[in-house]
């Protein structure tokens, strides 16, 4: 079963076969090292790009402008704010032309911390991302999710931002949700598609035969039913979500867990149909927590539900600080992280006015 | 290196033919009356900001006159900047839109009332939407270039700015891009030279002798010309293009031009009157050539003057765009640009 790197690079692989995608590109994107996290080894049309994030952003808008879909990666997001403005006029071509240009490009951009990345390899881009309109945005927490939403991007006409939680990219698939096609054995895949070791000049990806798969934007995934208090979440923090609400169970306390997937569209009936049902709502994510998308969230939750609640909706996020720091306590004490997660959990469940 | 394999054709010595000058002399007439028209609508408040080209008609006009318009890879891609009203119409644009962007009414082609006047669209010409920004079109060009490098043919991209944007680090990507010895790239990086910065003189800013001396350390052929001077134009932009077209390489010119209303509305729109005009120095040379009287001239400005007047005061009457549409077109339903 394919990890979230390897369902990535199978979609890229369906995308320039069948959906006419052109040019995969960015920092060390193409050979010999096929991306800093290896998610663009073995595809054709990927190659490599100066160190220039704004050049980068600009290329992506030139290429979806003459009618290329294309995959541009920032290697990680932490350097796409100096290109927020190449951004800003992604997000705008259709609009402030009236609707005569339209831009099919994706920004692909590792987010969030998980591997002691420091102060630059740590961020978070969902506030921004969700800052920039004329974008659509999704945030896989599972490859087959990977493989579904980033096909999405690429054949949707708009601008869209695919950020990559890098915490979960060597995450395995769980039984049940595999990626049609791909082999079962984890061995046998990697044999297929990814690359050996030292030299690479001669090795050839064999691709799986795997289907095309979109999952639109827009559709949440409930991953767990509940009935005490809904829990929103994407990204690094879902699969947390999950775990605490498993723990809480044995408490008593049943919490339903919705993976937003998509930031732009977002599933607002999703949220609200569950959040109506147990009354009592928290959203969960690891940006900093000041103008945080969360808050967005929680406040349509408060406009919309207000008299429908049973407790004051909760948003965990983090710590709204320059950076999070290297040292394993510092990394822990920044972001939610389990303990965290499930003590609001179960504090919220147990809120009584 | 994207040294040449063979040397860029010399700009040719021969004059362009007289039914030639007399087009490019109207042309810039009816682009420097037509920013007359757009400073009058600003002043009389039929519009909120005035910002457009008058003073580098000698330029834009011939580059407007050599663009092989139409849409997609094969034909010219135009990453225009705001002072390119005469480039517009040298493509055969009807000057009455520039107008409509000006009273940003809901018939404004160019953006329905969304943008900035001379901020211009137009997807059937391959002109990219223009931005405020002044460096942003430096980067998005790479874009095109890729595309049109790989399609083969003999469409190239342009992009326009002005000297004060070649500070800005999009300027550096798109020589750095442009001149990749893995792909070298089609577009001729165009620097109209204003020698102004909003209200800074470049002369306190830029150390470098002539911007087009940058292009030179990434192998670019570079050039800096007259760009008051519409026969000198023609011919550098022609010879350049050719370059482009057949060696699929990038050409840096640094056009030097005359900025004779300041920056914009926001510095007073006024005539600037120690500036050299291009249309004044031109219509000299014509007289001399007995090409044109200064009766002819006088009657071409007449004519495009009343002309733009009645398109004035029939604009006036056309709708706003209502605030309900403000949500249309975030989003593309359709591929338009793949065809779709």
């Amino acid at each position: 079963m394919s990890n979230m790197v390897q369902a990535i690079r199978m979609a890229l692989h369906v995308a320039e076969e069948r959906h006419d995608l052109t040019d995969v590109f960015g920092e060390d994107v193409g050979p010999p090292l096929g991306g800093a996290f290896t998610a663009t080894q073995g595809i054709k049309c990927a190659w490599n790009s100066p160190l220039d994030e704004r050049g980068i952003v600009g290329a992506s808008i030139g290429l979806g402008l003459a009618g290329c879909r294309n995959v541009a990666e920032i290697q990680f997001c932490d350097y796409a704010y100096n290109t927020i403005d190449l951004l800003k006029v992604a997000g705008m071509q259709t609009w402030c032309s009236n609707g005569d240009w339209n831009v099919p490009m994706t920004v692909m951009t590792p987010v969030g911390s998980g591997i002691r990345g420091s102060i630059y390899h740590s961020h978070s881009f969902d506030s921004t991302a969700t800052h920039i309109p004329g974008f659509k945005i999704a945030m896989p927490s599972t490859p087959k999710d990977a493989y579904g939403l980033l096909l999405s991007c690429i054949v949707d006409p708009n601008p869209c931002f695919f950020l990559v939680p890098k915490a979960l990219l060597r995450v395995r698939n769980q039984p049940g949700e595999e990626i049609p096609g791909e082999p079962g054995d984890d061995k046998a895949l990697s044999k297929m598609i990814d690359a050996p070791l030292g030299d690479r000049s001669k090795w050839q990806p064999r691709w799986p035969d795997t289907p095309d798969m979109f999952i639109p934007f827009g559709e949440g995934r409930t991953v767990r039913r509940g009935r005490d208090l809904t829990v929103v979440s994407y990204g690094r923090t879902l699969p947390l979500c999950t775990k605490a609400a498993e723990e809480l169970a044995e408490e008593g306390i049943e919490a339903e867990v919705i993976d937003l997937r998509s930031l732009y569209p977002y599933d607002w009936e999703r949220i609200r149909e569950s959040a109506r049902r147990t009354r009592r709502a928290l959203f969960v994510n690891e940006e900093t927590e000041i103008t945080n998308f969360g808050e967005h969230l929680l406040r349509r939750t408060v406009e919309e539900l207000f008299y429908e609640l049973e407790a004051p909706p909760r948003l965990l996020a983090g710590a709204f600080v320059p950076g999070i720091g290297l040292a394993d306590n510092l990394e822990m004490a920044s972001v939610p992280q389990l303990p965290s997660i499930r003590d609001t959990i179960r504090k919220l469940a147990r809120e009584q006015p | 290196m994207s040294t040449s394999l063979r040397p860029v054709p010399r700009a040719p010595d021969a004059d362009l033919s007289p039914e030639l000058l007399i087009r490019i002399h109207n042309l810039m007439v009816q682009a420097r009356v037509l920013e007359e028209r757009l400073i009058a609508m600003y002043k009389q408040g039929d519009g909120y900001f005035w910002i457009g080209g008058p003073g580098e008609e000698a330029f834009n006009v011939p580059l407007g006159l050599l663009i092989q318009k139409g849409q997609g890879p094969q034909f010219d891609y135009c990453h225009f900047h705001y002072r390119q009203s005469a480039t517009l119409l040298a493509m055969g644009a009807d000057p009455a839109d520039s107008l409509r962007q000006m009273k940003n009414t809901a018939t404004d082609p160019y953006s329905g009332g969304r943008n900035f006047s001379n901020h211009y669209s137009k997807r059937e010409w391959n002109v990219c939407p223009i931005s405020s920004v002044i460096e942003v079109q430096y980067s998005m060009c790479i874009g095109t270039g890729i595309a049109q490098k790989r399609a083969g043919g003999r469409g190239i991209t342009i992009v326009t700015g002005g000297d004060a944007g070649t500070a800005e680090g999009d300027f550096a990507s798109c020589l750095v891009w442009s001149s990749r010895p893995a792909n070298p790239l089609p577009i001729l990086i165009i620097v109209t030279n204003n020698k102004w910065g909003i209200s800074t003189a470049s002369q306190g800013q830029h150390g470098e002798k002539r911007v087009s001396d940058r292009g030179k350390a990434f192998g670019i052929e570079s050039r800096t010309i007259d760009g008051n001077d519409p026969e000198v134009c023609y011919r550098e932009i022609a010879a350049a293009m050719e370059y482009i077209r057949t060696e699929r390489k990038p050409f840096l010119l640094e056009a030097m031009v005359s900025r004779l209303y300041g920056h914009s509305s926001a510095s007073g729109a006024n005539a600037v009157p120690d500036e050299a005009d291009c249309i004044k120095g031109f219509e000299k040379k014509l007289e001399e050539r007995k090409l044109l009287t200064r009766q002819q001239m006088d009657e071409v400005r007449q004519k495009y003057m009343q002309e733009l007047q009645e398109a004035h005061k029939k604009i006036r009457q056309e709708p706003q765009p209502k605030g309900d549409t403000i949500y249309q077109h975030v989003f593309s339903d359709r591929d338009l640009v793949r065809g779709g």
